[in-house]
C-alpha cells in the first residue's frame, strides 16, 4: 500500500468518527430507546377491576368503539405521570380525547387519593396492583401511553411521560385522523 | 467458619415465594429467567433483578410453563411483548447479520491484509551493500586504536 494513503488513515478514522457523532447528537436518536412491537398490532386484551368505586370492570370493548383511544398506565408514586398530568387534563378536557388509566402496582386508594387532588383525565380508570394485565401490554414502568386507532390497532407506545411535542407533533394529529 | 462468614453470598433476586413446588418446572424457569433480559435494567437477567418488572416476569414464565408451555412458547411470549430486546442473547437474523458477523469478518480482513502485505515483502532485509575502500580504511584505523 502506497505509504502516503496511510498517512491519511487516522485522519479518516476521525472524520468517520466525527461524522457518527455528529449523527447521533444532530439526529435526536435515542440510545437507550428499546423501541416497542405493540405498534401496528392489534390493541392486548384490556380486562382490569375498576379504579373508581362503583364503576364496572375494564373491557376490552372500550377499545372497540370506533372511535380512537388513549391507554395511559401511571400510578400514584411516579414522578413522571405528575409530569404528563396536565396534558393528559388538557386532553380530556380541551380535546374530548376518551382516556383509559390504569393505576400500575398503586394501591387503588392511593391512586383515588392522587386523582382527587390533582383532577381526573380518565374516562375509563382501572386497576392493575399486580402488574399482570401490563404485562400483556409489553410495559416496563409507568409512565407509558398508547395510542389505540378507531380499529382497535396499537398505533403509539411511548416508554416515557407524553411531553408538549408529542402531543402537538404526533398524538393530536394521529386522534384528528382517527375521528 | 471464619472463611464461609468472609465469602459474600449473592443475593438472589428470586424470591422463595415465587418458586413452583415441582422442582423440574423450577429448574426450567430458573433456566429461561437467565436468558430474559430484565426490560428496565440494561443488562441484567430477570433472574438476577429486583426490580418489580423483573418480578413479574419471572412470576409470568412460572404462570406459562405451570399451564403447560414448552420453553420456546414462552419466550416467544415474552418477546411477542417485549421485542428481541428481551432476549440476552440476540437472534440470528438479517437485522443482525452485522453484529454476529462483524467482528469475525473485520478479523478476517485484517488477517488477509496482513497476509498479504509480509508477502509483498521480504522477510530477510537485503544485504547491505559491501564498505568501499575509505569505509574500510577507517574501520581498521577504528580497530587498531
Amino acid at each position: 500500500m502506497n505509504n502516503r494513503v496511510l498517512y491519511l488513515l487516522p485522519l479518516l478514522t476521525l472524520a468517520v468518527m466525527a461524522g457518527f457523532f455528529g449523527w447521533s447528537l444532530l439526529s435526536g436518536r435515542d440510545p437507550a430507546s428499546i423501541g416497542s412491537v405493540m405498534v401496528n398490532r392489534q390493541a392486548p386484551r384490556l380486562a382490569a377491576p375498576a379504579l373508581r368505586e362503583g364503576e364496572p370492570a375494564l373491557t376490552s370493548d372500550l377499545l372497540k368503539t370506533g372511535k380512537p383511544v388513549l391507554v395511559n398506565f401511571f400510578a400514584s408514586w411516579c414522578t413522571p405521570c405528575l409530569a404528563e398530568h396536565p396534558l393528559m387534563m388538557r386532553l380530556r378536557q380541551r380535546e374530548g380525547v376518551t382516556i383509559v388509566g390504569i393505576a400500575w402496582k398503586n394501591k387503588p386508594e392511593e391512586a383515588r387519593a392522587w386523582l382527587k387532588k390533582l383532577g381526573d383525565p380518565f374516562t375509563y380508570a382501572g386497576t392493575d396492583y399486580d402488574g399482570m394485565l401490563s404485562l400483556d401490554w409489553g410495559l416496563s414502568g409507568v409512565p407509558e401511553t398508547y395510542l389505540i386507532d378507531a380499529a382497535g390497532i396499537v398505533r403509539l407506545h411511548y416508554h416515557a411521560p407524553i411531553t408538549e411535542k408529542d402531543l402537538n407533533d404526533t398524538i393530536l394529529p394521529l386522534l384528528r385522523a382517527g375521528k | 467458619m471464619l472463611v464461609l462468614a468472609c465469602v459474600a453470598f449473592p443475593a438472589f433476586a428470586v424470591e422463595p415465594s415465587e418458586m413452583l413446588k415441582d422442582p423440574a418446572l423450577e429448574m426450567r424457569a430458573r433456566t429461561l429467567s437467565r436468558e430474559l433480559r430484565c426490560v428496565v435494567c440494561q443488562n441484567q437477567s430477570i433472574d438476577d433483578s429486583a426490580a418489580e418488572v423483573a418480578h413479574d416476569m419471572r412470576i409470568a414464565v412460572r404462570e406459562r410453563l405451570t399451564a403447560g408451555d414448552s420453553d420456546k412458547a414462552v419466550m416467544g411470549y415474552m418477546v411477542a411483548r417485549y421485542g428481541d430486546y428481551v432476549l440476552l442473547e440476540p437472534p440470528f437474523k438479517p437485522r443482525t447479520l452485522v453484529l454476529w458477523l462483524g467482528a469475525p469478518l473485520v478479523l478476517v480482513v485484517a488477517g488477509l491484509l496482513l497476509f498479504f502485505a509480509a508477502r509483498r515483502r521480504p522477510v530477510v532485509p537485503a544485504a547491505p551493500p559491501p564498505l568501499s575502500d575509505t569505509e574500510k580504511e577507517r574501520l581498521q584505523s577504528l580497530l587498531k586504536r
